[in-house]
C-alpha cells in the first residue's frame, strides 16, 4: 500500500490514522459536554477565598 | 545560513517568550495560579502545552535519527503515543483526575496521591521521587539545548548553558504555571507548523508518496549487514521477530515511553488545570491532531532520509551522517529544505526544548517545595508560591551540575531511566486511585517502593544501556550486568519493575486496611 509492502509497518500507520481519527471523532461528538457544574464553580470560588486569606495572613 | 537573520529571528522568539511568560506573570496572584495556572486553561493551550512538554528536542533528533537508521517500525510509537498518551489517557484518566483532584483540591500530582489516600507519607516520598530522578531527564533536555545553541551560534558550550537556563528560569519563576503553558502553547504551534512542512516538503522532493515508499522500499538490500545481524530487514519493514532491535523497538520504545508517558507528574498534572471535563474533550481533538503531525511526520522523514541522500550522494542517511545518528535530521534540513525553512527549523528544536524544560523545572520546584518541604515542616504556615520558587531554582542549579558533572553515558540515558521509574512507582498506584476504590494507604506506599527498587535495580544490575555506565555491577559482580544473555540484558527495566509494584499493590490492598467510605464518597463526588 502506498509503496510499503510490510503489513506490520502498514498496521502502524493505520492504527495512527485510526488514533487520530477516534480522537477528532470524540473531539466534535462531545465539544460542548461536560460544562463544569454550579456546585464546582462554587467550590472553586470557596477555594480561591481560602487561598487569598492564606497569602494575606502570610 | 545567516547568522544575523537567525540572530534576529531568535531574538523575535524570545521577546515573544518574554511576553507570555510577563502575562503568565501578571495573571497569577495565588497557589491556585502557580501551581495550576489558576484551574481555567483553555483547552487548546493545554493540548499543545501537554503535546510539547511531552515531545523534546530529542524526540524530534534523535527519534528522527533512529528512524533513519532503522525505517518506520517507530510509526508505532506515534500509534501508541495517540492512542494511550492522547485518547486512553484524557478520556480514561484526565477525566477523573480533574474531578477528583478538584475534589481533594491537589495542586500537584503528589499532592493528589496523597490527598485520595489522606497521607502526607505518601505527598512526601513522591515528591522526592520526583526531585531526585527529575533532574537527570532535565539535564539531557538541558544539555541538548546548549549544544544546539553552542553549535548554531558558534559559542561556548557554558554559555550556550547558562544563557538557556537563564531564560527558561526566568519565565518558569515569575510565570508559574500560567507562563511554563502560554509559553508552550506558542512552542507546540510553531514544531506543529515545522513539521507538516518537513513532510509535505519532503514528499514533493522524492516525487510523491507512494513513490518516495517504493524508492525506500526498494533500498533494503542495502541495509549494511551490522544492522542485518540485528534484524533488520529494510526501512519499510518491521524488524524480524525476536531480534535485537524487535525487542528494543517493543519493550524499551513501545513501552517505556508509550505506556511511561500515563504516569508522568508534569503531564498529569495538566489535566488539573481546565475548568471542566468540556475542556479536556475539546483538547483530546487538539492532543490527537498534534501528537499525529510532530512525531508521526518526523519518524516517517528520518527514514525517507535515506531516500534522498542515496539519490544526491549515493550514501545511506547515517553514512551521509558520518555516523551520527543526531546528525542525520539536521543534516537533511540543511540539505534539502529551503533556507527560510532552517530558521523555522532551528526556532522548532529550540522550542521542543524549552517547552519540556520549562515543565520539568516546574514540577521539580512544585515537588521539592509545596509536596517535600511544606510537609516536612507541617506546622510552620508557608508560601506556597514563594516555596515553590525556591524549589525551581535549586532544580534547575541541580539540572546543570548533574549535566556538568555525571558520566555522559548516565546523562544520555537519562529519559528512559526517568520514564521507567516513573512508570513503575507511579502507574499502578495512579490508576488504583482513579479505578481500584479498594486500593489503600499501606499498599500504595509498598507499591512506590517496590517499583522503585526494582527500576534500581534492573538499572543497576540487569539493563546493559545503564548497569554498564553505572558501574556498580561491575564493582560489585565484576562484571557489566548479572542478566545472563540474550534478550534480558536490552529488555527495558519496565518489564520487571512494572509486574513488580503492581503485585505488590495487589497483594498489600488485599491485607490492609481502606480509607472510610466518607473519604472515598468525597474523593469519587460528580464521578460517573
Amino acid at each position: 500500500m502506498l509503496g510499503i509492502h510490510d503489513p506490520g509497518i502498514i498496521l502502524g500507520y493505520l492504527f495512527s490514522i485510526l488514533g487520530l481519527v477516534a480522537c477528532v471523532v470524540y473531539g466534535l461528538l462531545f465539544w460542548n459536554k461536560g460544562v463544569a457544574t454550579s456546585e464546582e464553580i462554587q467550590e472553586d470560588l470557596e477555594w480561591e477565598n481560602k487561598d487569598h486569606q492564606l497569602t494575606e495572613e502570610i | 545560513m545567516n547568522t544575523f537573520t537567525l540572530g534576529l529571528v531568535v531574538v523575535i522568539y524570545l521577546l515573544v517568550i518574554a511576553y507570555l511568560g510577563y502575562r503568565g506573570y501578571t495573571q497569577t496572584k495565588t497557589a491556585k495560579d502557580y501551581l495550576l495556572a489558576g484551574r481555567e486553561i483553555h483547552p487548546f493551550v493545554m493540548a499543545m502545552s501537554y503535546g510539547a512538554t511531552f515531545i523534546s528536542t530529542s524526540a524530534i533528533i534523535g527519534f528522527g535519527g533512529i528512524g533513519g537508521v532503522y525505517g518506520m517500525g517507530l510509526i508505532w510509537l506515534t500509534a501508541l503515543n495517540i492512542i494511550i498518551g492522547i485518547f486512553i489517557a484524557f478520556i480514561f484518566f484526565g477525566r477523573i483526575t480533574r474531578r477528583m483532584g478538584h475534589n481533594l483540591d491537589a495542586h500537584t500530582f503528589p499532592e493528589f496521591l496523597g490527598n485520595r489516600f489522606q497521607s502526607k507519607k505518601i505527598q512526601i516520598i513522591s515528591g522526592a521521587i520526583i526531585f531526585v530522578s527529575m533532574p537527570l531527564y532535565a539535564a539531557v533536555v538541558l544539555i541538548g539545548g546548549a549544544r544546539f545553541i553552542e553549535s548554531i551560534f558558534e559559542i561556548d558550550f557554558s554559555l550556550a548553558l547558562t544563557f538557556f537556563s537563564i531564560i527558561i528560569a526566568a519565565y518558569v519563576i515569575a510565570g508559574g504555571l500560567k507562563g511554563v503553558m502560554y509559553t508552550d502553547a506558542l512552542q507546540g504551534t510553531i514544531m506543529f507548523l515545522s513539521m507538516f512542512f518537513l513532510l509535505i516538503v519532503s514528499y514533493v522532493k522524492l516525487g510523491g508518496v507512494s513513490s518516495a515508499h517504493e524508492a525506500l522500499t526498494n533500498m533494503a538490500n542495502l541495509v549494511p549487514e551490522s544492522l542485518q545481524a540485528k534484524g533488520h530487514e529494510g526501512w519499510t519493514a518491521f524488524p524480524k521477530m525476536n531480534s535485537a532491535w524487535w525487542w528494543i523497538l517493543t519493550t524499551n520504545i513501545f513501552l517505556g515511553v508509550g505506556i511511561g508517558v500515563l504516569a508522568q507528574p508534569q503531564l498529569v498534572v495538566r489535566f488539573m488545570t481546565v475548568k471542566s471535563n468540556r475542556e479536556l474533550n475539546r483538547a483530546v481533538l487538539i492532543g490527537g491532531i498534534f501528537i499525529f503531525v510532530v512525531t508521526g511526520f518526523i519518524y516517517t522523514v528520518g527514514a525517507l532520509t535515506n531516500v534522498y541522500f542515496y539519490r544526491e550522494s549515493g550514501q545511506l542517511a547515517i553514512d551521509a551522517a558520518q555516523g551520527n545518528v543526531d546528525l542525520i535530521i539536521p543534516n537533511y534540513i540543511n540539505s534539502a529544505m529551503p533556507e527560510w525553512f532552517v530558521y523555522l527549523f532551528m526556532l522548532a528544536l529550540l522550542s521542543a526544548g524549552m517547552s519540556t524544560l520549562s515543565s520539568q523545572f516546574h514540577t521539580m520546584g512544585t515537588a521539592l517545595g509545596r509536596d517535600f518541604i511544606e510537609n516536612i515542616f507541617p506546622k510552620k504556615k508557608m508560601n506556597s508560591m514563594l516555596i515553590s520558587k525556591l524549589g525551581i531554582l535549586v532544580a534547575i542549579v541541580i539540572s546543570i551540575i548533574i549535566g556538568y558533572k555525571l558520566p555522559g553515558g548516565i546523562v544520555a540515558r537519562g529519559t528512559a531511566i526517568f520514564f521507567g521509574i516513573c512508570a513503575a512507582t507511579f502507574l499502578p498506584v495512579y490508576f488504583g486511585a482513579l479505578y481500584w476504590k479498594r486500593t489503600t494507604k499501606a499498599a500504595v506506599v509498598w507499591s512506590i517502593l517496590a517499583g522503585l527498587l526494582a527500576s534500581a535495580f534492573a538499572l543497576g544490575f540487569m539493563h546493559l544501556k545503564e548497569s554498564e555506565p553505572l558501574g556498580i555491577c561491575q564493582a560489585i559482580f565484576g562484571a557489566p550486568t548479572i542478566a545472563s544473555g540474550y534478550p534480558w540484558m536490552i529488555m527495558d527495566p519496565i518489564v520487571i519493575a512494572l509486574p513488580v509494584s503492581v503485585v505488590v499493590l495487589v497483594l498489600v490492598s488485599l491485607f490492609t486496611e481502606n480509607v472510610s467510605e466518607e473519604h472515598l464518597g468525597k474523593c469519587y463526588r460528580g464521578i460517573k
